[in-house]
């Protein structure tokens, strides 16, 4: 990749981009490939798309437009951005869905060719914006608005490919892809590589595709509209090999290593909803691993086979959403009663009832937490970066088979769909998980004679003394015959049981059994660089990235803060308590209303205060910012401000 | 009654699980619980019948698996020595999916009743069956909901006077073998827990049988519908009550005729299109023998036997087709679930940490030193 001469080259540390269009323009494979460049290139980046819940809502309107934001730095970043610096806007609609969240001096590449009277009637325009670019009253006049007819020119320029008009306006994406990649210096190879892959079986659309995107590079080139090419050094990363991955991606890779560190087939029972259902498709490729996929009929089916599963001696799992924890609960408390290993996959996104099916949000917790009949704790695991999703999978695997039981994952929507680089582990670096089967008898009789008279019988609650976890005997086992259910059982012998203060006895132990698995633990990592901080800000799950980015803009400007940021929700970590007491003040940001604060509030007695919103869309890193200075101001007395010495936004 | 499959290398549904070392008794299958449904409940004949067939099936005992949801029948597999999950109510079927997918070398049971499976359970059923996974449904029909003290149940007869129906229940009940064979059930049966020999031959068939096979067994409950099935259990009406289907057999039943068979029988509908029962003779109005319906399970087309279940009594039951419906050979959901992780299996051959390493190292990557 050479930088063109004659044209001015501008160096940038860091840029957002977003592209916006209608649903069937292709926004989100565009975001995709131009993050895949970015990567390769060897940038740090982290992605965010949005697109609505109708596969295809009504052309042209506001509701049917769907956007991809990519943030890409020569640095290390922690989120997708709070506002694009670029805006790809591909019709009316496009421009004025975005339009708010953008900051003055933003460029705005806008497709000339859909700005008809038509698709700004359904985009709500009274008069085309476009018109009056430059006038007295220029509705984008904070803008750097750059007209541009890709449509038209697509249509040039994949004449020869004897398309029809509409085949070939379909390539508009590309030539947008195209024209992107020139401005900021993106390896075109990678993109050139996969259409060719892509639409192997259709020449002419695999030829228009790759002609459209280079005719975008060469417009970019040689027009005198475009007379800047930026660029955007590498990021320094830790050595190793990367790739870029989603959240769910990473996440069904998890699962699949679950199963091969601990020697067990995976067995998928899922029921499809978004935004988990990426899970059941990616695993569903991966048979050769011995994983097994069931696409059952409802949610209850899906969870019931994946107990059936476990119980017959596979790990088994079950994906779903928010909704479809609701349909399960009763099937994860007979996984709790039975004490059988079991992921609960839960990829968050906005609720009560079906929601914002395709907008992120953290409102599961107390749902994980609590949303079973009786006392029936589980532990929850929760990732923090799409990334990390394979992490927290192997530790919900470790966890449910270790301690035979079922474990929360909380993913979310924004993981779920949103990428970054990521270090591709060595597989020597990942933990191995000891299924130990049952394989003989565990108890002698009551009647046996002697001290060193052999075990004979089979209890299948006879615990283990440092994880209290119960043997696991799967069928086919001689000897180890035993019958297991929802009903209490007696502490040992597991036969059902009615005793009151047996009931007693085994709420406490199922309790106790979960509680355990904190000794497992490693300390709590936290971030606290000057050690004077008087305020904690603690998280969970996909806010660590506007959290961090938060905690670093108020660094920046010179004041003292510690970030905590928690896997594990249930059992907290041990160490949780004395650090919370370390601070004046704790801050708990999260999207919901405040669900993690309410648990820290009851176990630790502290006064947490919490920032939230419930927005579909991640925090941004300002406001967090600005959540923390508050509470800087409170801690220390003093006025806090966070617009100096930072010069300009940071990441 | 017959229990000849007819079929030449057709699978057996017990054909992958090992089988025992020696002879085995009942007894070998009865656990140390004390059984505790009511004194005369029909539970316990079918108990007994189990016990005392599990050992003709000659299976491995640790590779047999009961699976129940909630009910009185669904206690079941605390009474037997076998591995067994009592589970929730209506999910039988799906958690003995996740089995029978999982484990090829077992031999899989779902005890149900009829509103655990027809009721709340009513999805995994029908889907089961349709899937056809190797397992073998058991449902204890007693038009009645036992253990929640006597409400109606979805096989109840409209107009029934329980405990939530002070006036009457509303509902029109399922036919539970009309329900099967319309869901494509490739093994649909249906047996009495009074006829000893009858249930067993029927078991027999339903755990040879490759697929999900499905068995209606009605089944007194003498506390809160006693009486139900008088008509099919009494000696003076049982004749005329009870329609036997044998597989190749011309479908005959009621009183004997001077021939010693069957004063009636059944015969095509053409109107209709169903099946309706005549008197068998050469009277005026009366059918000859050799135009009656032959009995044919494993004909593909299950429109005869739907038609032949369309026989039962909705209300109270004075007749009612028993026996075995419908058997045909269909590939079965597990087998085919295995089969393509074994091919891919095949096609990717290798170590499974070597694999894994490779599948997450593949795409798009970049190397920093």
């Amino acid at each position: 990749m050479s930088i063109q001469q004659g044209k001015q080259v501008k160096q940038l540390d860091r840029v957002i981009i977003r592209f916006a269009g209608d649903s069937g323009d292709g926004m989100q494979l565009t975001g995709d490939r131009f993050t895949q460049e970015s990567a390769v290139f060897g940038n740090d980046l982290v992605t965010l798309p949005n697109f609505p819940a109708e596969i295809r809502a009504p052309q042209g309107t506001l509701p049917g437009v769907s956007s991809f934001q990519v943030h890409l730095a020569d640095h290390d970043i922690l989120t997708a951005g709070d506002a694009p610096d670029v805006l790809v806007a591909m019709n009316p609609a496009a421009l004025k869905a975005n339009l708010g969240d953008l900051p003055k001096g933003a460029t705005i590449i806008v497709d000339t060719h859909d700005f008809t009277a038509r698709n700004l009637a359904k985009a709500g325009y009274d008069t085309n914006p476009l018109d009056l670019l430059g006038d007295s009253n220029d509705p984008l006049g904070a803008f750097n608005v750059q007209p541009v007819d890709l449509t038209g020119m697509t249509v040039e320029a994949v004449k020869e490919f004897g398309l029809s008009r509409k085949d070939a306006a379909r390539a508009k994406n590309m030539f947008a892809l195209g024209l992107l990649s020139w401005m900021y210096g993106r390896p075109t190879e990678p993109t050139t590589t996969f259409l060719e892959k892509r639409f192997a079986k259709v020449a002419d659309i695999r030829d228009a595709n790759i002609a459209a995107f280079k005719a975008g590079w060469n417009y970019g080139e040689t027009t005198e509209t475009f007379v800047v090419q930026y660029e955007i050094k590498p990021a320094p990363m830790a050595p190793g090999t990367y790739r870029n991955i989603t959240g769910n991606l990473a996440l069904a890779y998890g699962l699949i290593a679950g199963g091969v560190q601990s020697g067990l087939p995976v067995f998928l029972g899922s029921y499809p909803i978004t935004p988990a259902s990426d899970i059941l498709h990616e695993l569903s490729k991966h048979k050769s691993f011995g994983v097994t996929t069931f696409q059952a009929e409802d949610e209850i089916a899906g969870v019931g086979a994946a107990i059936g599963a476990s119980f017959a001696g596979a790990l088994g799992v079950t994906t779903t959403s928010g909704p479809g924890i609701a349909l399960k609960s009763e099937a994860i408390g007979l996984a709790v009663m039975t004490e059988l290993p079991l992921l609960v996959v839960d990829v968050q996104r906005g609720g009560p009832s079906t929601g914002l099916p395709t907008k992120t949000e953290q409102a599961d917790l107390l749902q994980a937490m609590f949303g079973r009949n009786g006392e029936a704790p589980l532990p929850i695991v929760a990732p923090q970066s799409p990334g990390d999703c394979f992490d927290a999978a192997l530790e919900a695997a470790r966890i449910a088979i270790t301690y035979r039981t079922p474990v929360m994952l909380l993913s979310d929507g924004y993981l779920a769909n949103g990428s970054e680089p990521w270090r591709i582990p060595e597989l020597a670096d990942l933990p191995t998980i000891d299924p130990a089967f049952a394989t003989e008898p565990n108890h002698r009789p009551a009647n046996a004679q002697g001290e060193d008279a052999e075990a004979t019988e089979f209890w299948p609650y006879l615990r283990d003394e440092e994880t209290l976890a119960r043997p696991w005997a799967v069928p086919g086992t001689p000897g180890l015959e035993h019958r297991i259910g929802g009903l209490e059982k007696a502490e040992g012998h597991g036969n059902i049981s009615y005793d009151p203060a047996n009931h007693d006895y085994m709420v406490r132990t199922r309790q106790a059994k979960v509680d355990r698995i904190a000794e497992s633990l490693p300390p709590l990592v936290v971030d606290d660089p000057s050690g004077q901080a008087r305020v904690l800000v603690i998280g969970w799950g996909s806010t660590y990235g506007p959290i961090g980015a938060g905690v670093r803009r108020v660094r920046k400007a010179g004041y003292h803060v510690a970030q905590v940021h928690l896997r594990h929700l249930n059992p907290f970590p041990k160490d949780l308590g004395e650090i919370l007491a370390r601070y004046d003040k704790v801050l708990v940001p999260e999207m919901n209303l405040g669900q993690l604060s309410l648990l820290l509030r009851a176990k630790y007695l502290v006064d947490a205060v919490g920032y939230n919103q419930v927005r579909g869309l991640p925090l941004k890193a300002a406001d967090v910012a600005d959540a923390i200075g508050e509470l800087i101001a409170q801690a220390e007395g003093t006025p806090v401000d966070l617009t100096s010495p930072v010069e300009e936004a940071l990441s | 009654m017959t229990t000849d499959l007819n079929f030449p290398g057709l699978r057996s549904g017990v054909e992958l699980v090992p089988t025992a070392d020696g002879p085995q008794t009942g007894k070998d299958f009865t656990s140390d619980q004390e059984v505790r449904w009511c004194p005369g409940c029909g539970d316990y004949a079918v108990l007994k019948a189990v016990q005392g067939f599990l050992p003709d099936l000659g299976l491995r005992r640790e590779n047999i698996v009961f699976v129940s949801g909630i009910g009185c029948s669904s206690r079941f597999p605390y009474y037997l020595d076998t591995y067994g999950m009592h589970s929730i109510h209506g999910r039988a079927p799906s958690i003995a999916t996740g089995i029978a997918t999982a484990r090829e070398d077992l031999s899989v049971w779902v005890v149900t009743g009829d509103g655990d499976a027809l009721s709340i359970g009513g999805n995994h059923l029908i889907h089961a069956l349709r899937r056809n996974v190797n397992m073998t449904i058991l449902l204890f029909n007693n038009r009645i909901y036992g253990l929640t003290k006597g409400q109606y149940s979805p096989t109840s007869e409209a107009g029934k006077i329980t405990k939530s129906t002070p006036m009457g229940s509303l509902d029109h009940p399922f036919n539970p073998v009309s329900l099967a064979l319309g869901a494509e059930g490739s093994f649909v049966a249906r047996t009495i827990d009074s006829d000893r020999k009858h249930l067993t031959a029927v078991l027999s068939a339903a755990a040879a049988h490759r697929g999900t096979s499905f068995v209606e067994i009605y089944q007194n409950c003498p506390i809160f519908n006693d009486g139900a099935f008088d008509a099919i259990k009494n000696n003076d009406t049982k004749a005329d009550a009870i329609i036997p289907l044998v597989h190749g057999e011309p479908i005959r039943f009621g009183a004997p005729d001077a021939s010693g068979q069957g004063a009636k029988g059944l015969v095509r509908d053409t109107e209709t299109g169903g099946v309706r029962v005549v008197e068998v003779g050469s009277e005026p109005g009366q059918v000859s023998a050799d135009a009656l319906l032959v009995h044919d399970a494993h004909n593909p087309d299950p429109s005869t036997a739907f038609a032949i279940s369309r026989l039962t009594d909705s209300g109270y039951l004075n007749q009612s087709p028993i026996g075995i419906f419908r058997q045909v050979e269909r590939p079965t959901y597990d087998d085919q679930a295995r089969a393509q992780v074994a091919d891919a299996k095949a096609a990717a051959p290798g170590d499974r940490a070597e694999k894994l390493a490779a599948l997450i190292g593949a795409g798009d990557t970049w190397t920093v030193a």
